[in-house]
């Protein structure tokens, strides 16, 4: 074999490589030097049992965003979770975030509806009306209990 | 009974030699990767030879692993009537564990047995001796570039596998049995996170390293074995010893290193 013909085979080899690996971490793995810049913003919920980091947020079921880090605030007993919300979507400062299941035994996320004011949110803003998530158990064992 | 008590030592005797005599091997061979002379080109042939040519049989067991997991991820979810979760099932079912185990074993039967022999056979007809006659460090000129190049094209083997495979899924299970394209694609988007992509490629690194160290160690070390025979036979059943060896080790570090990071 001669060597150019070798060399070549080694660079695509590589370059195929690469390329695959490229489209794995940025399709998956949300590594993306590309992705739309976002602007956080915090909001309370006294419980948000099942959600995770790195969810969507969406608004009229569009995905705005994703939810980053989650603390939990050591004094109030609540959970603080900080909202990524891409750059292109203004939320008025009266907007409700609320915890939603995709279906019965789905994954949570974050649903948004957009208020009436005038006045916008802006990067580290907190979201004042939430809406916890609802717990089928909670409410099954409700039903049961109330019931007797 | 002595003499059964004897073999016992002698057993674990040649256990303990064997294992410090690899450790050796590997601490001398990966030091002399950063020694001078550093040989660009030997690496790059190395890579042609563990990678390049790997290629087509990496695509086509991709291909039909993808297949296969679409065609029972679909009838198994089918019972649960939850198709949609195919994609996310059979893009993380490859990228943890499939990829990179079935890249090291292809590349195992490809190219380890093949460089166990080559180093076996060197060994045998005195040119690894011949080397060092004329000062050339053996562990530098023959096993050095074959761990630089397993590290390399492992991952980018791998990595090749898990695509292809994706698209078997795909071809699988959206084309053939008619799960929604949108479902397929946006549910592994949102399933796979990078810390799987991660956990894809230290494997593979892990296992290009595990490779090259046991199908050159048992090639290298040919004239020790205790198999008792030397020659062409000698070759023939170091290699098989190697295969065996590297694949089963492969499958444990597999676990191991799954349990360790997932934990």
């Amino acid at each position: 074999m001669k060597k150019t013909t070798l060399e070549i085979t080694v660079g695509a080899f590589l370059l195929a490589g690469f390329i695959s690996f490229s489209w794995l971490a940025v399709k998956m793995g949300d590594i993306n030097p590309f992705a739309s810049e976002t602007y956080p913003v915090t909001a309370r919920f006294t419980s948000i049992s099942g959600l995770k980091e790195g969810t969507t947020i969406e608004l009229a079921g569009v995905v705005v965003g994703k939810v980053g880090q989650i603390e939990l605030d050591a004094e109030e007993y609540e959970a603080v979770v900080h909202l990524n919300i891409d750059k292109t979507v203004e939320l008025t400062d009266d907007s409700i975030a609320s915890i939603r299941t995709s279906g019965i035994i789905g994954d949570k996320f974050i649903k948004l509806t957009q208020g009436g004011s005038e006045i916008f949110l802006e990067a580290g803003d907190e979201i004042d009306e939430t809406e916890s998530s609802i717990s089928m158990e909670e409410l099954v064992s409700k039903y049961i209990f109330d019931s007797e | 009974m002595l003499k059964l008590v004897a073999r016992l030592g002698e057993n674990f005797l040649y256990l303990l030699e064997t294992t410090g005599r690899m450790g050796l091997f590997f601490g001398a061979s990966f030091a002399s990767i950063f020694r001078p002379p550093y040989s660009i080109y030997a690496i790059v042939r190395q890579i042609y030879f563990f990678g390049a040519r790997s290629v087509t049989v990496i695509l086509i067991v991709g291909l039909f692993t993808g297949m296969v997991l679409g065609l029972q991820g679909y009838h198994n979810l089918k019972q649960f009537g939850s198709e949609e979760l195919l994609g996310s099932a059979v893009a993380l079912s490859l990228i943890q564990e499939l990829g990179p185990v079935l890249t090291a074993l292809m590349v195992i039967g490809r190219a380890g047995s093949a460089i166990c022999a080559e180093i076996g056979i060197m060994r045998h007809s005195e040119q690894i001796d011949a080397l060092e006659c004329m000062a050339i460090d053996p562990l530098k000129f023959l096993v050095a570039p074959k761990f630089v190049a397993a590290l390399i094209s492992l991952p980018v083997l791998a990595f090749m596998f898990n695509i292809v495979g994706i698209f078997g899924g795909y071809l699988a299970g959206v084309v053939l049995l008619g799960v929604s394209e949108g479902s397929y694609f946006q549910g592994m988007y949102n399933s796979v996170e990078w810390a799987d992509i991660r956990l894809c490629l230290i494997k593979s690194l892990i296992f290009g390293v595990l490779i090259v160290w046991i199908t050159t160690f048992k090639g290298y070390y040919l004239h020790l074995s205790r198999t008792g025979v030397f020659g062409a036979e000698g070759v023939s059943r170091v290699t098989t010893d190697a295969v065996v060896f590297a694949s089963v080790t492969i499958l444990v570090w597999d676990y191991l290193i799954g349990s360790l990071i997932l934990s």
